[in-house]
């Protein structure tokens, strides 16, 4: 340890001008039964930019994601605390619609989680719970997903076949074709070029970097590169705590707490 | 350590134990093939057009066993109907909604003393809530007792298939807004369906050749009937009584019936098996 580790601050987190921000997370604590996974994290995610999480396995950033879409609601015993301010309403609030917050907020999973069904009715699938399209408008729709998740190209000819037959990374884009076809304001992205080889991350990144103009994306990534690359602002948890928030420049360069630079430097984790 | 002594050692242990194996699945092909090779040798050529076009014939006489045949059919499609939407939902429900809750974990446990109870206690137990009731034998009744004891196989088989598939797929379609029923019944049902249809397989592979229950519920027509409110006729009856008959055209038919389950429940199961084929990696 350095000196200038031991001088730095336990914990920096920027705050963003409330105009900026779409996503607010204020005091979250989330607890598995009697076990508590996140300790008061308190962060702004930019309107149509891309915010990073990083940090060791198990310190917290899948679970924060899981918050931000109410995820955990399927488990009964996992319950969280705190405030989740999406344009101003708290999604964590007993009487919110769980299924609009979805259509609002959409996921992309670590394993390509293809449905058992055509390519193109993978993508209609999330539109037809919400929209009653005709047929052409319901083509149109799937037509411009895949464009904006760079598939359209690879898979126009064989609509009709099956999702499941295609290549990992290229099941990755349809879920994220498959996210963005109900028009949501949010993506999350929890590892999702984890489970792909080095090419289909590079077209995935490429995706997700022209998808910043239009969403609020959220990406949870173990890849430092990842990080550093696609995104505006990072966050570095470390044992259930947002421990730096910030610019991403700011946050590889010039890290302003000891634990992060220890992380980035490749100190632990 | 030495490399020579425990290599050869391994060697020996792996010889022996794929031995093991080919043997046991050797003993088990020999048993199948014995089987099918006296039924189709017995059964074939007893098989004619008469077998599809006549009735059960009486001692000495000529016939057919177009009664039997329809009759099974009736009610084997008739009892897989209740017990697939009965056990596909109560599967459903242990898989996705009991998990290990206390009631779901009674219900498993009864299901699973359901599977292996003896059919010709179904076969009593409907008896006695039909046939007595109801002062008579009855297709209806066999079917019920058919029912009864393919739904257990289809509720097991149903939550173990419902089991396997990936959280991340339910939570896939729940991301997107999806309610529970929906990802259920679009999603999991559908990633889930060749493991489904097996369980059926088994299902009417198991009840095809039942004969306890059906001596007890549908007893037995020697005439054509298409009211299943009445005694009707079946393989399984048939061929018990005919095969303990001395009359050499009864026993003759009764390898035709045993050929003709035996073939049906192979051809189910091969039309099913294509017909679920998962797509092929492009």
């Amino acid at each position: 340890m350095n000196a200038q580790t031991l001088d730095a601050p336990e914990t920096k987190v920027l705050a963003l001008p409330p105009d900026e921000v779409c996503l607010q997370v204020q005091g979250l604590n989330f607890y598995y039964g009697g076990k508590q996974a996140l300790f008061s994290v308190t962060a702004g995610f930019k309107r149509k930019a891309v915010t990073a999480l990083i940090g060791p396995s198990g310190c917290g950033k899948s679970t924060l994601l899981r918050t931000l879409n109410r995820m955990y609601s399927l488990y009964p015993g996992q319950r969280a605390e705190g405030q989740v301010l999406l344009d101003g309403t708290d999604v964590l609030s007993r009487g919110v619609d769980l299924s609009a917050l979805r259509a609002k907020v959409g996921m992309v999973f670590q394993k390509p989680t293809p449905f058992p069904m055509s390519i193109y009715d993978n993508v209609a699938y999330g539109v037809r719970l919400y929209e009653r399209l005709g047929k052409a408008e319901m083509a149109d729709r799937v037509e411009e997903s895949l464009r904006r998740a760079a598939l359209w190209e690879e898979v126009k000819d064989k609509l009709k076949d099956s999702g499941l037959g295609l290549s990992g990374g290229q099941q990755q884009r349809l879920c994220v074709a498959r996210a963005i076809a109900v028009k949501p304001e949010v993506l999350l992205l929890d590892e999702p070029a984890s489970a792909l080889d080095p090419i289909s991350t590079a077209r995935l990144e490429e995706t997700i970097s022209e998808l910043k103009g239009d969403y609020t994306v959220v990406i949870v990534t173990h890849n430092m590169g990842q990080a550093a690359r696609l995104s505006d602002h990072t966050g570095f948890m470390y044992l259930g705590q947002l421990v730096e928030f910030g610019e991403t420049d700011q946050v590889f360069t010039n890290p302003a707490t000891g634990r992060a630079r220890d992380y980035i430097t490749g100190r632990f984790g | 350590m030495t490399p020579g002594a425990p290599r050869l050692t391994r060697r020996i242990a792996e010889v022996g134990f794929l031995a093991f194996c080919w043997a046991a699945t050797a003993l088990a092909l020999i048993a199948l093939a014995a089987i099918l090779w006296s039924l189709l040798s017995q059964g074939v050529g007893g098989l004619n057009l008469k077998v599809f076009t006549m009735s059960t014939p009486a001692p000495g006489s000529e016939g057919g066993l177009l009664n039997a045949i329809l009759g099974s059919l009736a009610m084997c499609i008739l009892a897989m109907i209740g017990a697939v939407a009965v056990g596909m939902m109560a599967g459903t429900w242990l898989s996705e909604f009991a998990k290990e809750s206390h009631y779901g974990k009674v219900v498993r446990f009864v299901n699973d003393v359901l599977l292996s109870a003896p059919s010709i206690l179904v076969g009593l137990f409907v008896y006695e809530l039909l046939v007595r009731p109801m002062k008579g034998f009855s297709g209806y009744a066999g079917a019920l007792a058919l029912s009864l004891l393919a739904m257990p196989v289809i509720v097991r088989t149903t939550e173990d298939v419902l089991r396997l598939q990936p959280t991340a797929l339910r939570e896939a379609s729940v991301a997107l807004g999806a309610p529970v029923w929906r990802t259920i019944m679009a999603v999991i049902w559908k990633s889930a369906r060749g493991g489904m249809l097996t369980g059926a397989l088994l299902a009417f592979a198991r009840i095809s050749g039942e004969t306890a229950p059906l001596l007890f519920t549908a007893l037995n027509n020697q005439f054509l009937s298409f009211d299943l409110g009445r005694p009707t006729a079946n393989l399984p009856v048939v061929i018990f009584n005919f095969a303990l008959s001395a009359q050499d055209n009864w026993r003759r038919l009764a390898w035709v019936g045993a050929m003709l389950i035996a073939v049906a429940v192979l051809a189910v199961t091969i039309i099913a098996r294509l017909s679920t084929r998962e797509p092929k990696r492009s």
